[in-house]
This record gives C-alpha cells, sequence and structure tokens, in this order.
C-alpha cells in the first residue's frame, strides 16, 4: 500500500484529468451543419466561436503567455507577469502600510482597557464597510486611481490585523505579564520581550486573513480603476470577448493568491509555539 | 517586632462578596522573618495563603497593613524577590537557557553575554538539567518544568524567594526528588524562603518554622510552629528524627482539629509553639529565646 501522500496525489491527479475531460468535452464545436442558416452565413458563423473555450485552447495560450510572461507591447498589450506584478506590488504596498498602522493601535487596544472602550465603536462601524465603498471618496480625495487603489487594499486589511492584534494582546497570559513584573521589565521591553512573542501566533492569522482579504478585492479595485494589474486584465479580455485569456488569468490570481497565503503560513510557523 | 529581614503588619484583604457586602479573606496577619530563614505556610484552601504571596511578590495589594523589607516598604514587584509560580510561568517560546537568561539579564543588565550564559549554565546545572538547555518547555516533563523554574528564580539571587505551592502539580515520585534538589540548593544559598504548601511533610523537611492558618474567611496566622530537626536534612532519613514525628502529629491535630476555631497571640503575633522540645539534641532550656538562639548555633555547627 502506497502511502497517504502518493495516494492523494494519485487521485487529485485523476480528478484533475476527470474535470479537464469533461470541459473539453462539453466544449466540442457543435458537428458541421448541412448549412448555414441566413442568419448564421449574416454572423459569418461567429456563432461557432462564442463557446466557452476548451481546456486545450487555455493551455495552450497558457503556454504562450508564461513562455514570455514580461512583454511590454502598449497600454492594452501586457504580459501576465506584468500585470501580476502590478497587482502585487498594490496589495503589498496596501498591506504594509496597514501593518503599520494596525499592528501599533491593536497593541494599545488590546493593553488598555480604556483605548478598547473608547475605539471600539468606531471599528465596530467602518469594520463591515465593503472596502470598494470607499473607492469613490479616495478617487476624490487622492486623486490618483492607483493610489485609490492601494487605499482600498489599506482599508480592507487593516481591521483583521487590528483586531486580531488587540485580542492577541489583550489574553496574554497573566502568568507571563507577572514574569515581566517580577522581573522588573520597563513597559516596552514587556511589549517586546513578552507580550509581542505570545501575542504573536494571534497577530500573523490576522495578518494571514488579511492578505486572503487583500488579493481578493484587489481583482475588484483595478477592474473599477483601470490601467494596469490582474482586475483589470481579466475585465479588459472580457471586454476583447477572449474567454481563454479570461481562464487563465483567474487560475493565475488563483495561484498568486495560494502563494501569498503559504508565504504568511510559513510566517506564522516560525513564530507558533506550544504550551 | 523589631528590625526583622521582612517585617509583615496587619495585612488583611477584604473582597466584595458579590451581595453588596464584604469579605475579609484573611485580617491582621503579622509576622517576621529572618534572613536566611526557610518558612512554610500551611492551612487549608480559602484562607488566603497565595494572597499573602502575591502582596510579598508585590502582584497583588493588600487592603490594609504593610510589608517592610530591610527597612524599605514593598510597593509592586521587584529583582529582589523571585517568585516560582504553581505552574512554573516559564516563557514557551523560548529555550529552557534562554528562560534563565531572559532573567539573569533583567537583574544584571550589564553583564556580558557570556557571563550570563555561562551563570545561567551553571544553575540549570544545580537542577541537574545540563541536558536540556536548548529544549522548548513544551518537551519538558512538569517535574523538569518547576526546575527550570526553581533554577530561573535561584539564578537571580533574590533576596527573597517566594514560592507558591510549587510541586503541587507533580506526582509524588517526582515531588521527592525536586524536593531533595530543594534542599540541596537552599543548603548551598542559604536563601530567605517562604513557601506555601499542602504538605504536611514536605514543609517538615524544609523549614525552620511553619506557620499555620486558621480557616478562611477571617484567616490568621495563628501559630507558628519551630522544627528543631537539624541541617542538613535528607528525605530518606530524616523520619528517623524522634522531632520530626512530634512536629507531625502537631501539625496534623492542627490542620484536623483546631484550624477552625485556632487564634493568634493577644497581640496579633502567631503563637510560638515547639512541639519537638527536649526531644532533639538541643538541651532544653526554660527560657524560649535561648533554646531558640541555641539550636540555631547547632544547626550552623552541624552546615559549616
Amino acid at each position: 500500500m502506497a502511502s497517504l501522500n502518493v495516494r492523494a496525489a494519485l487521485l487529485s491527479v485523476s480528478f484533475l484529468i476527470l474535470a479537464l475531460g469533461l470541459w473539453e468535452m462539453a466544449t466540442q464545436p457543435p458537428e458541421a451543419q448541412t448549412g448555414l442558416t441566413e442568419y448564421e452565413m449574416l454572423m459569418g458563423g461567429a456563432e461557432q466561436e462564442s463557446r466557452v473555450p476548451p481546456p486545450s485552447a487555455v493551455i495552450k495560450l497558457a503556454w504562450a503567455e508564461l513562455s514570455n510572461p514580461f512583454y511590454d507591447a502598449g497600454a492594452n498589450d501586457k504580459g501576465i507577469g506584468i500585470q501580476l506584478a502590478y497587482s502585487v506590488y498594490r496589495v503589498l504596498t496596501g498591506y504594509l502600510a496597514a501593518m503599520a498602522i494596525a499592528l501599533p493601535i491593536g497593541f494599545l487596544i488590546g493593553m488598555s482597557p480604556l483605548m478598547y472602550k473608547a475605539l471600539n465603536p468606531y471599528i465596530q462601524v467602518l469594520r463591515p464597510i465593503s472596502p470598494l465603498a470607499w473607492m469613490p471618496l479616495a478617487l476624490f480625495i487622492i486623486q490618483d486611481s492607483d493610489a485609490s487603489a492601494i487605499f482600498v487594499i489599506f482599508i480592507c486589511s487593516i481591521w483583521p490585523m487590528l483586531l486580531n492584534t488587540a485580542f492577541g494582546v489583550a489574553n496574554v497570559r497573566q502568568d507571563w505579564v507577572n514574569v515581566a513584573r517580577t522581573h522588573e521589565l520597563s513597559p516596552i521591553k514587556t511589549a517586546l520581550t513578552v507580550i509581542l512573542p505570545a501575542a504573536a501566533p494571534t497577530i500573523l492569522t490576522g495578518m494571514r486573513i488579511s492578505i486572503g482579504i487583500a488579493w481578493l478585492v484587489i481583482v475588484a479595485a483595478e477592474m473599477l480603476v483601470g490601467g494596469t494589474g490582474i482586475g483589470y486584465y481579466v475585465w479588459n479580455e472580457w471586454n476583447n470577448l477572449d474567454l481563454a485569456s479570461v481562464i487563465f488569468s483567474i487560475l493565475m490570481i488563483g495561484v498568486v493568491g495560494m502563494l501569498l497565503d503559504l508565504a504568511l503560513g510559513k510566517a506564522q510557523k516560525l513564530v507558533e509555539y506550544k504550551e | 517586632m523589631s528590625k526583622s529581614f521582612l517585617e509583615v503588619d496587619g495585612l488583611s484583604k477584604v473582597y466584595p462578596d458579590g451581595q453588596g457586602g464584604d469579605l475579609t479573606v484573611f485580617e491582621d496577619i503579622r509576622f517576621a522573618l529572618e534572613k536566611g530563614e526557610f518558612v512554610c505556610i500551611i492551612g487549608h484552601s480559602g484562607c488566603g495563603k497565595s494572597t499573602i504571596l502575591n502582596v510579598l511578590a508585590g502582584l497583588d495589594e493588600a487592603s490594609a497593613g504593610n510589608v517592610v523589607m530591610n527597612g524599605k516598604e514593598i510597593k509592586g514587584p521587584g529583582l529582589e524577590r523571585g517568585v516560582v509560580f504553581q505552574n512554573y510561568s516559564l516563557l514557551p517560546w523560548k529555550t529552557t537557557l534562554n528562560n534563565i537568561v531572559f532573567a539573569v539579564k533583567a537583574r544584571w543588565p550589564s553583564w556580558s553575554k557570556e557571563k550570563v550564559k555561562e551563570h545561567s549554565e551553571r544553575y540549570l546545572k544545580m537542577v541537574g538539567l545540563e541536558h536540556a538547555l536548548n529544549r522548548k518547555p513544551s518537551q519538558l516533563s512538569g517535574g523538569m518544568r518547576q526546575r527550570v523554574s526553581i533554577a530561573r528564580a535561584f539564578a537571580t539571587q533574590p533576596e527573597l524567594l517566594l514560592l507558591d505551592e510549587p510541586f503541587g502539580a507533580l506526582d509524588a515520585l517526582t515531588r521527592g526528588v525536586i524536593q531533595d534538589e530543594l534542599v540541596k540548593i537552599w543548603e548551598e544559598t542559604r536563601q530567605t524562603v517562604f513557601m506555601i504548601t499542602h504538605d504536611v511533610d514536605e514543609a517538615i523537611l524544609l523549614s525552620d518554622r511553619i506557620f499555620l492558618m486558621s480557616n478562611g474567611p477571617n484567616a490568621r496566622i495563628a501559630e507558628s510552629v519551630k522544627v528543631d530537626i537539624p541541617h542538613p536534612r535528607a528525605r530518606a532519613t530524616i523520619f528517623q528524627n524522634p522531632a520530626y514525628h512530634k512536629t507531625r502529629d502537631y501539625l496534623v491535630d492542627f490542620l484536623v482539629n483546631r484550624s477552625g476555631s485556632a487564634l493568634p497571640e493577644k497581640d496579633g503575633t502567631p503563637k510560638i509553639a515547639e512541639p519537638a522540645k527536649g526531644v532533639t539534641q538541643s538541651t532544653p532550656t526554660p527560657a524560649e529565646p535561648e533554646t531558640q538562639s541555641e539550636s540555631d548555633t547547632a544547626a550552623r555547627a552541624v552546615n559549616a
């Protein structure tokens, strides 16, 4: 009996083959008919072309795109690598800015019940707002579509980080805080050497949720602001009625999202501890 | 009381009882510790032993009364008082060695890295953990964790060590082994120790005096029992000493029959009891203070 991993991999591959096979079969061009109807003649046979493309077409396109991901042939014709790089750049910029704000404020809220009570109503009202709802306001105030997209990422990734940091910090075991107290650590040293490592797993969980949400939101944000980025690319290819490209970029969005999550997952492993 | 190393004066703790009234857990606690003494405190659950210890540690505040150590009133926690908690309270993301290094660095910030490490390793060796320096607390057994915790407390060389039922969560065999180690370390360092325990045998093995608390609410330290057994003591042989049995019977009788009604002296200080008087090798004399000083000298002589 092969190991569990091998069997799972075999099963995964067979699911893939099965799904691709079904997809390929479902998207076969219809049998050539004896003759074209008058309408079809008027449309020049275009009806047959507007099918969902079969996987073979998508794979062919993916191969072509991935073998030259960074070409730049003008505003509407850039390689998938360039588009993804724009999106990742926006996500990371907004995300890092959110981190710079959320971690200190989360710390403050977690350490001080007073600050928690004072700020909690605002957090509760601001948190459920769809990040895209901020877009018009951001566009008006910032007057720059690229910066507005980054702002939207900032606003959507701040909440999970803020709340998880506050929760993690507030729930550090009193015993460990007492250890810091009996060793006369200064408040800053206590925060850095005891509370931060104790709350780190919870904080990293928040950061992992945030990066996931940021990657979800960037696609929609870029569809709105246009110009560059994977979200814009999807929408542009839809306008071009190039469905193979749309499907290909959907897959790429999934792959990059997975990689971002994996990176945060690795970071989470680093700070985890067993009691 | 005059100029003891540690003086506790009129300590009490009052909590709201949840029905609009107040609940006095303990009141008018008075005692003094001398430098180099090992004192255990025994009492039934709910008499506030842990709260007293936390007040001494500076982690909790008393409702009334004060604690003076070395002529200075205790306000808040400090490095001159080391605490060993029942649940070890090691930092789980640090290795065994780094848990000690953490404390030593806090105690002597000016020390070099090598000196801190060397000092920390010495104390881990003292508790027999030199083979587990780089393991995390989660990879250690309960007994080993408590050893690390004890090493951490001794490594900072506090003037007063506070042990909050350090062996309460350990099985009997492990407990015995670590008691032996604690005896050994204490014989080497002669720290002043104040320890909570529920274990009468443990108290006799370790301490010079045992405080007996009456039951809460309104608990008091009713008696201070002198343990007239010379140092160094050993768990294996202490049973052979006739003073051991006298002391043990006295303690058990207190805890079973008298802890509900016992009261301290009128001035609030614990009644001094010497159940093993006349049984030990020290010559019995009518005047109490002399007996004490004689047996103290005897104990020192044995240790020298």
